[in-house]
């Protein structure tokens, strides 16, 4: 993807807030924004992000592409809509938030090891094996992200949740192997391609 | 007087007096003490029939001078208004019956109270006549209007609309003035409102100036008398008989007499020269918005060139705020509240014209005016980019710009290309020379101030007016050389008497503004040539017919009346006498405050009038706990506050008036003359409390300057306390507001605590 993103710089140059425009979902509202900060205020975990919703605004006007796109703060979105809702702008800006964490993604330019990334990475090769969420394998992979002696000490620490849905039927350990699929899988498999099709097209008319 | 005086008296029994006052006790009082004729009762005063009554006792010649004990003066003005007649009014409503608490002991303070305020209407009616114009009155219907601006030209259609004849002149050689070269304005409207779907739909857009066709009405209107190229080379007389010498460039004067006058003669251009960081005159890509409407004219809806080397302007940046809103020399300090809307404006004509990127670093965006926060969405709907930003320097290399400056959301110091630099640089008052410059020359404390004092007096622009007046050529400033007008209160009014200011010159504002602020002004000046016409005031004491009179062989020629009077009203004659122009006086007093000798007074408000109401209370001796309190309240803020805090005490609101104070209105504290304090002193009274308006820079005072003097004349009457060995806490002086409902009752409160304190006055009689 690493030449989209080159295509992209070439194609918009000087102006990022027209590229933000044109390829960010619910991006054409950035320009709206007039720097009143309540976004950032209002954000319940807004101290943890690198830039605040309102800087990435001021960022994407002012041209800097790079420092936004390869930023951790979109991703940190816990999509608790506040900011939406006290907007005096009324800016959708949860939804700008996903729209320029999956616009970096697309250009290739998450952050390494970014956990949000890597947990929605997982989640969607998991749902496209069987075209539905094998949870114990989700569960498992999740555990051991971090290596395998930190993934069974939290095995351990969760060990009563999982006896209790073993014994409630609520998961089944035959999983592990395999684990089983939607009635159509194929059906379901082509239903996806066609929509990365269609993704792809809208993006070499409208983006790249 | 030839008529003899029949003096009357009328006491309202209504609203709880009858119930709560011993109103035969006044009765007596008002005829045997107050020396009236007779003195009638009726149950309800400002009905019909009561004002019948008193009207009848009039036109029968029963009564010249009518004493009325009910509410107070502000109160049933209308019912109680007889002009053939003078007449004092006791407040006994507000100023007794809702202050005090209807208590079994406390019956006999109120009760004392109200025989006071009794005796003292009776006593300052005695002392009044009848008030009657002066007879050198005239009406004269044409107005003059000064700049062929915007302003100008709005202010002379609309009185022209009203019926009156205007002068219009203007310096220039066209109409137009400083927005002749607008290429289109900012929007005067709001969205529409409500609008379903989004807020962001059919934002107001730049629109037509509309400047050529204000210009074309006023060359088709017959009522207005264009003067291009002329100056106003002298103006000289009142309201009611202005004559005004029209001189033009050719040489040629005409002398046109009007009514009343106003001055529209808006704002120049900051000379942006100032602002050598900016790259101002290095690079002839450095321009003003002003300069810059120019170039967009000159593109007619075309691209935008640049005019170093006729390239299209691929990208621009817009610094607000070059200039102004800065404490450095040579920059304006304030904000001149059109620049942002301005450049707003601008930065969409390159989006369209060009399709240039638009950069507006800003500190603070503001967009006053109807269009507004509207227009601010306009332009970021035409991706103008704001950027909160503050610029530091503009460099010139290889045919680009590059903007400095530090973005200040982003706390970093940052640079950006482009084609051209706007400097959004604000307005410099087009007026004339601060006729008190000499006098703050010679009043100047410490040397620094006396050399900036000079050094105004010596930069002076050239008159604009050049009135014949005692008191300078021009009208007075406030700051920063904007001609004086209270912004709030009374924008129009100058401290000059039928001259109204309007638009910018006033005070920094945009065009729609502008034109609000002419229609205002013109129908101001309406007013004063009307009033002029009758011989009456103009704002605040509107219709007053009384006007200062003085006893010549009592002047000593000290000048200090003619210095004082904050209107010019007074000029000197050959004899070095003062001459009162009664349409150029409002009728505050200040003179009368200020004559040492006390030889000016007014018919129905003179020395005597409130003189005699000090004198004439009933002054309880040393020892019987029962002191007295004056207190001499403004009219116009203070007195009402009183009202408004019985009104309230009325409502059960628990505010409470000592029963020792005795209230006196005045029409201004620099009305107050010395004496009435040291008169107040000798017969007894313990404390005295003076309230006038907030003055100085954030004035409320209605005669602008009547505050103002009065705290500096009173300022020595520690001195006077001292050598006659009192206490000085017994006299102060406050500024009170109108809103000041609970403080002003309270401050009379704290003056009765004061003399518990410090004891009785030894001088009672």
């Amino acid at each position: 993807m690493g030449d989209l993103n080159q295509a992209m710089i070439e194609k918009y140059r000087t102006n990022f807030l027209k590229e933000v425009e044109a390829n960010v979902e619910e991006g054409e509202w950035v320009k709206m924004c007039m720097q009143c900060g309540v976004c950032s205020g209002s954000c319940p975990l807004g101290k943890f992000w690198d830039h605040p919703p309102q800087e990435l605004f001021m960022m994407i006007r002012a041209g800097k592409r790079d420092e936004v796109l390869s930023s951790d703060s979109m991703w940190m979105c816990t999509s608790c809509y506040n900011c939406v809702v006290r907007c005096p702008r009324e800016l959708p800006i949860t939804h700008i938030m996903h729209g320029l964490a999956h616009y970096a993604k697309r250009l290739g330019l998450v952050p390494e090891s970014q956990p949000t990334a890597a947990f929605a990475q997982m989640f969607w090769d998991n749902l496209m094996q069987k075209g539905r969420v094998n949870e114990l394998k989700l569960g498992l992979k999740l555990y051991f992200m971090n290596g395998f002696g930190d993934g069974i000490k939290v095995a351990l620490k969760h060990q009563k949740i999982g006896m209790g849905m073993l014994k409630t039927g609520r998961m089944s350990p035959m999983e592990a192997f395999g684990g089983h699929a939607v009635k159509d899988l194929k059906g379901f498999q082509s239903m996806i391609k066609k929509a990365q099709e269609l993704e792809d097209q809208r993006i070499a008319e409208h983006g790249a | 007087m030839a008529a003899e005086k029949k003096l009357a008296g009328y006491i309202c029994t209504g609203c709880g007096i009858g119930e709560r006052l011993n109103v035969e006790q006044m009765r007596t009082i008002a005829t045997r003490e107050g020396k009236l004729g007779a003195c009638k009762t009726h149950p309800m005063l400002c009905g019909a029939e009561g004002v019948q009554m008193i009207r009848d006792d009039i036109a029968a010649g029963e009564a010249t001078h009518v004493m009325i004990g009910a509410c107070s003066r502000r109160s049933k003005m209308e019912a109680f208004s007889f002009p053939d007649a003078a007449m004092s009014r006791a407040n006994l409503r507000e100023g007794v019956l809702w202050l005090r608490p209807d208590t079994e002991e406390q019956k006999e303070t109120t009760q004392e109270m109200a025989d006071d305020y009794i005796r003292m209407a009776c006593a300052e009616v005695r002392f009044m006549t009848v008030p009657s114009a002066s007879g050198e009155q005239e009406l004269n219907k044409t107005l003059l209007v000064v700049g062929g601006g915007v302003t100008g030209m709005t202010a002379a259609l609309e009185a022209a609309r009203a019926g009156y004849p205007v002068h219009l002149v203007a310096e220039e050689n066209h109409l137009g003035g400083v927005w002749t070269d607008l290429y289109k304005r900012v929007p005067f409207r709001a969205a529409a409102a409500d609008v379903v779907g989004s807020k962001d739909i059919d934002l107001p857009q730049p629109e037509d100036p509309g400047v050529d066709a204000l210009a074309e009405r006023i060359r088709a209107n017959e009522r207005i008398t264009v003067h291009l190229n002329a100056r106003i080379t002298r103006t000289s007389g009142a309201p009611g008989r202005f004559s005004a010498d029209i001189s033009t460039e050719s040489g040629g004067t005409v002398t046109e007499n009007v009514g009343a006058i106003v001055q529209a003669s808006d704002f120049k251009p900051y000379d942006a020269s100032n602002l050598p960081e900016f790259a101002y005159g290095k690079s002839p890509d450095v321009v003003t918005n002003f300069e810059l409407e120019r170039l967009a004219k000159d593109a007619n809806g075309g691209p935008i060139r640049r005019p170093s080397d006729g390239k299209e302007v691929t990208s621009v940046a817009f610094i607000q705020c070059a200039g102004q809103r800065s404490d450095k020399p040579g920059h304006l300090p304030y904000c001149s509240g059109f620049c942002c809307t301005e450049s707003i404006k601008q930065a969409m004509y390159f989006r369209e014209q060009n399709g240039a990127d638009a950069t507006v670093l800003f500190d603070d965006l503001r967009t006053p005016g109807a269009a507004g926060e509207d227009f601010y969405r306009s332009g970021q709907q035409a991706q103008v980019t704001f950027s909160k930003g503050k610029a530091s320097e503009v460099v010139s290399e290889n045919g680009t710009l590059k903007v400095h400056f530090k973005d200040l959301i982003l706390n970093e110091d940052t640079a950006m290309d482009c084609d051209l630099v706007v400097l959004a640089t604000g307005q410099v008052p087009n007026t004339g020379p601060d006729p008190y410059a000499q006098l703050a020359v010679e009043e100047a404390e410490t040397e620094e101030e006396k050399d900036a004092a000079r050094r105004k007096l010596e930069n002076a622009p050239p008159s604009i007016l050049n009135l014949d007046y005692r008191q300078g050529t021009d009208l007075p400033q406030l700051k920063h050389g904007f001609v004086d007008s209270h912004f709030i209160c009374f924008p129009y009014e100058t401290r000059r008497t039928g001259i109204y200011a309007a638009g910018p010159c006033r005070r920094p504002m945009d065009m729609k503004q502008a034109m609000e602020d002419a229609v205002g002004a013109a129908l101001k000046a309406i007013q004063s040539a009307e009033n002029a016409g009758r011989g009456a005031a103009v704002h605040p004491r509107v219709g007053d017919l009384s006007y200062p009179q003085f006893r010549k062989e009592g002047c000593t020629q000290c000048k200090r009346c003619t210095v004082e009077c904050p209107f010019g009203a007074i000029n000197e004659d050959e004899q070095r006498y003062p001459l009162f122009n009664e349409s150029r006086c409002r009728r505050c007093g200040t003179c009368m405050g200020a004559c040492p000798v006390r030889v000016i007074s007014f018919e129905n408000y003179s020395i005597d009038t409130v003189g005699q109401q000090i004198k004439n209370v009933d002054m309880p001796d040393e020892f019987s706990e029962k002191p007295r309190i004056l207190a001499l309240a403004c009219e116009n803020d203070a007195y009402p506050a009183l009202d408004m805090a019985a009104q309230a005490a009325q409502m059960g609101d628990g505010i409470e008036l000592t029963p020792f104070a005795r209230v006196i209105p005045v029409r201004c504290l620099g009305s107050v003359s010395l004496s009435w304090i040291t008169d107040a002193l000798n017969t007894g009274y313990d404390g005295i409390v003076l309230m006038g308006c907030r003055r100085d820079d954030d004035y409320q005072c209605h005669f602008v300057r009547g505050s103002a003097m009065a705290a500096e004349r009173l300022s020595k009457v520690g001195d006077t306390l001292q050598q006659m060995q009192l206490e000085t806490e017994r006299v102060a002086v406050y500024e009170v507001a109108i809103t000041d409902i609970q403080r002003a009752p309270q401050l009379i409160n704290d003056m009765a605590a004061t003399i518990e304190k410090v004891g009785m006055n030894p001088f009672k009689m």
